[in-house]
């Protein structure tokens, strides 16, 4: 296949996993668990966010017998995180077959100025953002999904929101700009120009836009859809929580019906206590991971 | 909420590439409506379900009466289409691994027929009633392992079934609505009347905004 066939392979692949929910786990079991609320996918990785939080310490790609085991025990996609600019990672994880590859600030950076450039392999990747100019710099080096970079780890979903709204803003804002007003607007945003111009045009990212980070109850998944997420990931919210597996259920059913207040209220009640989570606001700036990356 | 509109085909929006649907039919001028609810898709002129995950699809239809109101749809006479998981659960039998399904179409379907990820591709497929060759997007999409008698193969790669036909049941292995060639959802959709796309592309923007 050339580039642009397997590009839009790729971005194939993340257009069926909208309205739907992707979930973190580190095994096996927990994928089992995820696969049966009807997570669209999972996410493999070493630890969860919340953990690396509290422990500390390098976090890396999950080890590969984890993954392997994952695969194994679900039919659903199973995606993996490699470290921002960690290629070999991301070429073991091709070589294992993973069906996206998330190079994640939640892992420690393996590159401070370089992401992977992901055109390169035949497997998708999604990358973070915080906003329009850091999305299509990743859409420029091939990421075919975007997802926001709210504070993983928190269960606090006030930075995914600002995320979105960010976005959402700037995309608005290019589609009022004349023609003229665009290589200005590029160069603000250190933003390659022809994917500046596709924004200004359709006035929506040329690849699907989900939310993550701080995602830990069905409301949440159902405010960042409202705000444009075309799905969610779920991080530490599930498996940190006194009820993963009616939690999982809940998040799904609210990333589909997020319109419908007496579907939510279904799936709000269901649920015991949620994971008791980290003010983001708390954090002093060398604890966010989200500026990891640029 | 219900929005009932004549001759407006329901795309199943659970989970998975509705969009993509819409806006498909929306290029041939055919309105359609997201349907997230069993009872939204009675009165219907068509309905689409969607490429997606087909497990998380059928943990919907355990949560509410979707087989009864497909299976009174199918029983109806109006046109059904399901792409890659739509075309799972249509099924009378899934494999790899077995699950239930919808018994719509008489077809044995194996889901990731062709591998994982790394093994989607974009191929032409051979489709002689249809007029030779359609571009075709495969995405850890299923291979259909058997058809029943009442079944049509319309569409074939390497000799394999992709598209299908019994009866008013239309059913893909792969993804038209990713590709501009609008020829399996008019097979589809032929009796649906069209209107203009642009009146179809207004009143689609304003239910968005709803």
């Amino acid at each position: 296949m050339n580039q642009e066939d397997s590009f839009r392979v790729k971005v194939g692949l993340a257009e069926m996993l909208k309205g739907g929910v992707i979930m973190d786990v580190v095994n096996a079991e927990q994928a089992k668990i995820a696969e049966a609320a009807g997570a669209a996918a999972v996410m493999a990785l070493e630890r969860v966010p919340a953990d690396i939080r509290r422990d500390g310490g390098v976090a890396r790609m999950s080890p590969v017998s984890k993954i392997r085991e994952i695969q194994a025990a679900v039919s659903i996609p199973v995606m993996a995180k490699c470290r921002i600019g960690h290629t070999a990672e991301a070429r073991i994880l091709e070589a294992l077959k993973v069906d996206f590859i998330d190079e994640s600030e939640v892992l420690t950076p393996a590159d401070e100025e370089n992401h992977v450039y992901k055109h390169d392999f035949r497997i998708p990747f999604v990358c973070g953002c915080r906003n329009l100019g850091e999305a299509l710099r990743r859409i420029g080096e091939g990421a075919a999904m975007i997802r926001t970079k709210g504070e993983a780890g928190t269960g606090d979903v006030v930075h995914a929101v600002k995320h979105l709204r960010e976005i959402g803003r700037e995309m608005r804002n290019l589609t009022l700009m004349g023609r003229d007003e665009r290589m200005r607007e590029a160069k603000r945003l250190g933003a390659p120009y022809e994917l500046v111009v596709a924004v200004a045009e359709t006035g929506k990212l040329p690849v699907p836009n989900f939310a993550a980070g701080g995602i830990a109850t069905p409301a949440d998944a159902a405010l960042c859809m409202s705000l444009g997420a075309e799905a969610i990931f779920v991080g530490s919210g599930i498996f940190k929580s006194d009820d993963p597996e009616a939690r999982a259920r809940a998040i799904v059913k609210a990333a589909t019906h997020w319109r419908d207040a007496d579907a939510l209220v279904e799936a709000e009640e269901s649920l015991g206590v949620g994971m008791k989570g980290i003010d983001a606001a708390s954090l002093p700036e060398e604890a966010q991971l989200q500026t990891r990356g640029w | 909420m219900v929005r009932k509109k004549p001759a407006s085909v329901a795309v199943l929006a659970l989970q998975g590439d509705f969009e993509a649907h819409r806006r498909a039919l929306a290029r041939m001028g055919i309105a359609s409506f997201e349907a997230r609810k069993p009872a939204e898709i009675d009165e219907a002129a068509g309905v689409i379900i969607p490429g997606g995950e087909s497990t998380t699809l059928w943990k919907f239809f355990e949560l509410a009466p979707w087989e009864e109101a497909l299976a009174r749809f199918a029983a109806s006479g109006r046109p059904m289409l399901g792409t890659c998981a739509g075309a799972i659960v249509l099924a009378r039998e899934v494999t790899n691994p077995a699950q239930k399904a919808l018994g719509l179409l008489d077809v044995s379907i194996e889901r990731n027929g062709y591998g994982r990820q790394a093994d989607s591709f974009i191929g032409a497929v051979d489709a002689p009633s249809l007029g030779g060759q359609i571009p075709a997007v495969f995405i850890r999409a299923p291979r259909i392992r058997a058809v029943g008698p009442r079944v049509n193969v319309l569409a074939t790669r390497e000799g394999e079934p992709v598209l299908v036909r019994q009866g008013n049941v239309v059913a893909a292995t792969f993804h038209p609505e990713l590709t501009p060639d609008e020829r399996v959802h008019r097979l589809a959709f032929e009796n649906v009347a069209a209107e203009s796309p642009a009146e179809v592309s207004r009143r689609s923007d304003e239910a968005m905004k709803r």
